[in-house]
């Protein structure tokens, strides 16, 4: 627990900072909705008439004049690569800081395991990314009751957890990927989360590229499948769960045996 | 017992030379220094010695206790070997303080949170003892981190290295940084701690710290190791430095090595016979002769020197 509540320390207010922007975000979307309600019919129009654009985010199959359709769009937009971005940037960092920092010495010295320390820093991603869903769902949720869409919120609790989901996903393949950098690492976390975003609207944009939704999880937290089904698709949650999986045992196993320099 | 021994202990990285067969044996109590220049292998037996590298191949003990390397443990261990060998680190950890040679902490914390921090790590209650230190030290437990100097980054590194009262201290390179009054504090704390019964592996380059402070020292260059004894006897060797003013005629003596003449004052380090010397100092026309042993620096540039000839 020592190390995990250092990290915490250590990262609250890069968590409060994250927390605060994509919530402010999206409230400013949420409140946006009403006085915007009536142009939605022509917006809605609009968007559906977009051609691949439409099918890249999922704007075919929902109703933007809907406030849960508008929801899973705009919002889901900002939760999604928001959140993946800072799942991906604490998730790289928290291994490799100790090394890039030369404060490695300091900790590995201590009568602590290495697999402890391990486990110690996995429990603080994972617990930044609750805060962060937590405060981000709070928000949201006294939002969606000050414009009177407060009934909304069960269907988007799903839509919640899924993000919450691909957040952890992302946060734990870079976790793996930190235990091997010494140097490096925000990009390569800021850079995955990127690419595994544009995997999924091109997997959006054509039948034959429908293979990528099993690499990315923006493919398990597609807005427009989960709140058209009103489920997380398992075909495609499942294998997320096992990258993460891997980059989580990578990081145990091979933390355990390198060599800190 | 031996607190640290190890046996042809060798780390390579890659093609590059880490250390090469390390013989090294640290009875209990001693105060032992480790000389060597920059590069020479210090740091990379210290990180050897403290599980941070693991060895390429030979076998180190700590506390009379052999310590697996962590490659041999995967191979050949199951789940409860491992989780054994890895309880037996950390207890061999809980018995040591480490100040490494660069003293860096985590920016944002106070020094009083990171001393609270390294004692949370060690389970242990230091309060009372992080205080006595950072008076002693004058070290500021409210200074943020990111503010402190390199000599005050130092201080903070030698408390987490002491609060504990271990009964080893590693220490790389322990004073840099420091200045000549602190450094006078840290070496009266380190001799009451070896007072006390606690051993203390000292890696420096600053001979002078050496003998003043060490009862035993380890000569490294190139990854090995090329002498090891008491500071005193490496001190007294066969070679003496030669010192005189006058004239005299030196062209018959061999064994005439760091020869310095300035007008009639001349100095040299002789290791030939000795009958040799005295029979050409006493036809000689001298106004004043010293002949002493060499002090640890000599003897320590006479190891480093490649075209020293033969070893003294």
């Amino acid at each position: 627990m020592t190390v995990f509540w250092h990290e915490i320390r250590l990262n609250r207010m890069s968590l409060l900072i994250w927390s605060a922007a994509v919530g402010f975000l999206m409230m400013v979307c949420i409140f946006m909705f009403p006085e915007m309600q009536g142009e939605m019919e022509e917006v809605g129009a609009m968007f559906s008439s977009m051609g691949s654009f439409t099918a890249a985010f999922g704007m075919d199959r929902l109703n933007f004049g809907e406030f849960s359709g508008f929801y899973g769009i705009e919002c889901g937009n900002i939760l999604g690569l928001g959140g993946a971005f800072f799942a991906a940037l604490t998730g790289a960092a928290v291994l490799s800081k100790e090394e890039k920092e030369h404060t490695a010495d300091f900790l590995l010295t201590h009568p602590v395991g290495r697999g402890r320390i391990v486990a110690g820093k996995l429990a603080a991603v994972a617990g930044q990314l609750l805060c962060l869903n937590g405060i981000i769902l709070v928000l949201a949720f006294v939002s969606m009751q000050a414009i009177g869409e407060g009934a909304a919120w069960k269907d988007l609790l799903l839509l919640h957890l899924a993000y919450f989901l691909l957040q952890l996903e992302v946060g734990a393949v870079c976790f793996g990927l930190s235990a091997f950098l010494r140097r490096g690492s925000y990009g390569i976390g800021l850079g995955l989360a990127a690419v595994l975003y544009f995997l999924n609207i091109i997997a959006n944009l054509t039948e034959k590229a429908r293979f990528l939704k099993y690499i990315t999880p923006f493919g398990y937290a597609e807005s427009a499948d989960i709140l058209t089904n009103g489920s997380i698709d398992m075909g495609m949650l499942l294998p997320g769960l096992l990258y993460g999986a891997i980059g989580v045992a990578a990081a145990f196993i091979w933390y355990a045996r390198k060599d800190i320099r | 017992m031996k607190v640290i021994e190890t046996r042809k202990l060798t780390k390579n990285y890659g093609k590059a030379r880490g250390i090469t067969e390390l013989d090294l044996s640290v009875e209990e109590g001693d105060f032992f220094g480790f000389i060597g220049p920059n590069g020479a292998g210090k740091s990379t037996t210290i990180r050897t010695l403290l599980g941070l590298i693991g060895a390429t191949s030979g076998e180190m003990r700590l506390f009379g206790q052999e310590v697996e390397q962590k490659t041999a443990v995967s191979k050949e261990a199951g789940r409860a070997g491992r989780r054994a060998v890895r309880q037996a680190r950390e207890e061999l950890l809980a018995r040591i303080g480490y100040l490494p040679s660069e003293a860096m902490f985590y920016s944002g914390m106070r020094v009083g949170e990171l001393l609270r921090f390294s004692a949370g790590l060690r389970k242990q209650d230091c309060q009372a003892e992080a205080k006595r230190l950072c008076e002693r030290l004058q070290l500021d437990p409210a200074r943020r981190i990111e503010e402190l100097s390199l000599g005050n980054r130092k201080k903070v590194g030698i408390v987490c290295a002491l609060q504990h009262r271990p009964e080893l201290y590693i220490l790389d390179e322990p004073t840099s940084g420091l200045d000549p009054l602190m450094q006078r504090e840290f070496f009266a704390l380190l001799t009451e701690r070896s007072r006390e019964g606690a051993t203390v592996f000292l890696s420096s380059h600053v001979l002078s710290e050496i003998k003043r402070y060490c009862s035993r020292a380890a000569i490294i260059r190139e990854g090995r190791l090329i002498a090891c004894d008491e500071v005193a006897a490496l001190s007294r060797t066969g070679a003496r430095r030669v010192a005189f003013h006058g004239q005299a005629d030196l062209s018959g003596l061999t064994g005439i090595r760091d020869l310095q003449r300035v007008q009639e004052s001349v100095s040299f380090l002789y290791d030939g016979a000795i009958q040799a010397l005295l029979q050409v100092l006493s036809g000689a026309r001298l106004t004043d002769l010293t002949i002493a042993e060499p002090d640890l620096e000599e003897v320590f540039l006479h190891y480093y020197d490649e075209k020293g000839g033969k070893q003294i």
